[in-house]
């Protein structure tokens, strides 16, 4: 039974991982020509690029507009040519679609809003990106806070092992104790202490993102547990844990399983490879799962603020009137979806958490426990 | 827009960057925390634990002293009940001792008393006598002088002594 939902499973998000990447990857493409028909018509507010330009990546830290003048903080642009080697350089040099050293950003075509590469010949070509962009910059700024916390936190208890905790100290203290005794205890038992120090900076990364995104100002407000990148790293970062301590029992039960000699062993390895795949869903949904919920809460966000410059744009007679009317309703409703946002930043940094746990405990099991599992399975 | 596709260069700073606060905390951070708090924990039970037993062993403390307290007590109303009953019977032996002292110095003084009577009476006896004497001597010095009266008397006692 739970093997059938196991495979059910794996071929669902097989199938939605397929169906959904160039569903995905057209979505934008059709949005564009929509977007561009609209805006020829208002020549008023760009939705899409607002909200893309809000969740997505950049090369600069846009802050705000001033009478149409953007304010923003440019970034580091580091990238390697194939023939040129390394550069860097600021990416205000690239504003504008202002070219330098044969490098800038175009604003159409397969790599819009990327920098690419013009060779002597005039062919455009993508260079390896290794830019500080919006998301790295909020990246390194993430970590460098989970360092001076943890590491500040540490130093007060070297310093004063037994001592009365401060106030922040007793906040991050239930927090760790919480989930060291809910949710690493229980799924790991004994080897929690092997375990946990992943699994409590996996919550901590991923909550001081979530809460970063949600600040809309300078150095915070990047979207970065809403961007797949992140997010698949962090899902191979538990595959990989799972997998590299993974019990014998564990991988004989994925390979070699105790059924029927007849089921494991046809011409094709079926089993071994519907097991193996299935190994990989679990990292495949926390992945998805982490960045479509913090990407939609983003997304409706953005969606509520940008409906008072939709509204205004769609009746230009009374653009004041309309767009402060929906102006009320969208933040009232941002204020609300903020709220939900802040509960949803800490239910999915416990949710990858604890499932993390469960999958690394689950790869933990040893063989006296799998026996009792096995046997319903071998009567079927 | 490829939004929904991994960038490598995020990917690449994501893996770097995640690795490295990972390797970070894992080594210098999460075994000090929670080692601590584990110790913590541990100290405050093992605190908690060794009140209990103070706790447990000042009640027995108490239960002590208040035993010392009460016997002291009862020695007290022991003492104080002797002392009452030795202080009566040093009184009454002190009254018994006077009243015989009393009776003995009554006694001497009566005999003395009697004695002096009887010396007295001795003294005035003798002195009666002497005194009878002169008298005697007196009278009969003068019925002596007085030859009529003594006649007179001779002849009264005559006549006394005829008569009867």
């Amino acid at each position: 039974m739970n093997r059938i939902k196991q495979l059910i499973l794996c071929l669902a998000v097989m199938l939605l991982a397929t169906v959904a990447s160039p569903l995905y990857a057209q979505a934008p493409i059709s949005a564009d020509t929509h977007e561009k028909a609209q805006a020829e018509e208002e020549k008023g507010f760009n939705t899409v690029e607002f909200l893309f330009g809000h969740i997505g990546d950049s090369y600069e830290f846009h802050i705000t507009e001033i009478n149409g003048k953007p304010i923003a903080v440019p970034l580091l642009v580091i990238v390697r040519s194939a023939d040129r080697g390394w550069f860097a350089f600021s990416s205000a040099k690239l504003e504008h679609g202002r070219e330098y050293k044969r490098f800038f950003i175009p604003t159409e075509g397969a790599y819009k809003g990327k920098v690419v590469e013009k060779d002597q010949y005039g062919n455009i070509k993508r260079p390896f990106d290794l830019s500080i962009t919006k998301n790295v910059f909020g990246l390194l700024l993430s970590c460098a806070i989970l360092l001076t916390i943890f590491l500040l936190m540490a130093n007060a208890y070297r310093k004063n092992p037994l001592g009365v905790p401060s106030k922040g100290q007793s906040m991050m203290e239930s927090v760790i104790l919480y989930l060291e005794d809910d949710i690493i205890r229980p799924a790991l038992g004994d080897k929690s202490r092997r375990f946990s120090p992943y699994l409590l900076t996996v919550f901590f990364f991923i909550l001081v993102n979530n809460l970063m995104g949600l600040v809309p100002i300078f150095p915070f407000g990047a979207n970065l547990t809403g961007n797949i990148s992140v997010t698949l790293v962090l899902a191979l970062f538990t595959y990989v844990i799972t997998n590299v301590f993974g019990t014998k029992t564990y991988w004989k039960d994925i390979f070699w399983p105790e059924v029927p000699v007849f089921l494991k062993t046809p011409v094709f390895p079926l089993m071994q490879v519907i097991e193996f795949i299935s190994t990989l869903t679990k990292p495949i949904a926390l992945m998805i799962r982490l960045f479509a919920n913090i990407f939609a809460g983003h997304m409706i966000i953005l969606v509520l603020i940008s409906l008072i410059f939709i509204f205004s744009a769609a009746f230009p007679a009374h653009a004041s009137a309309v767009g402060g009317g929906t102006a009320v309703l969208s933040v009232l409703f941002s204020v609300f979806m903020y709220c939900l946002e802040l509960l949803v930043a800490f239910i999915q940094a416990y949710v990858f958490t604890m499932l993390s746990a469960i999958f690394i405990g689950l790869a933990q099991h040893e063989e006296h426990e799998e026996a009792h599992e096995e046997i319903p399975v071998e009567t079927k | 827009m490829d939004l929904f596709l991994p960038d490598s260069g995020l990917v690449v700073w994501m893996l770097l960057a995640f690795g490295i606060v990972f390797a970070i905390l894992a080594k210098f951070g999460w075994p000090v925390i929670l080692g601590s708090l584990q110790k913590r924990e541990e100290h405050i039970a093992e605190s908690l634990k060794k009140a209990d037993e103070a706790i447990e062993a000042l009640s027995g403390l108490e239960q002590k002293g208040k035993d010392i307290i009460a016997s002291a007590e009862a020695e007290q109303i022991k003492m104080v009940g002797e002392t009452k009953a030795l202080n009566q019977k040093m009184i009454d032996e002190a009254k018994a001792e006077a009243t015989r002292q009393a009776d003995k110095i009554i006694a001497s003084a009566r005999e003395q008393i009697v004695k002096e009577k009887e010396a007295a009476i001795a003294e005035l006896n003798q002195e009666v006598v002497k005194l009878s004497i002169q008298m005697a001597e007196k009278i009969l010095l003068r019925e002596l002088n007085d030859r009529k009266a003594q006649s007179e008397y001779v002849e009264s006692l005559l006549k006394d002594n005829t008569l009867s």
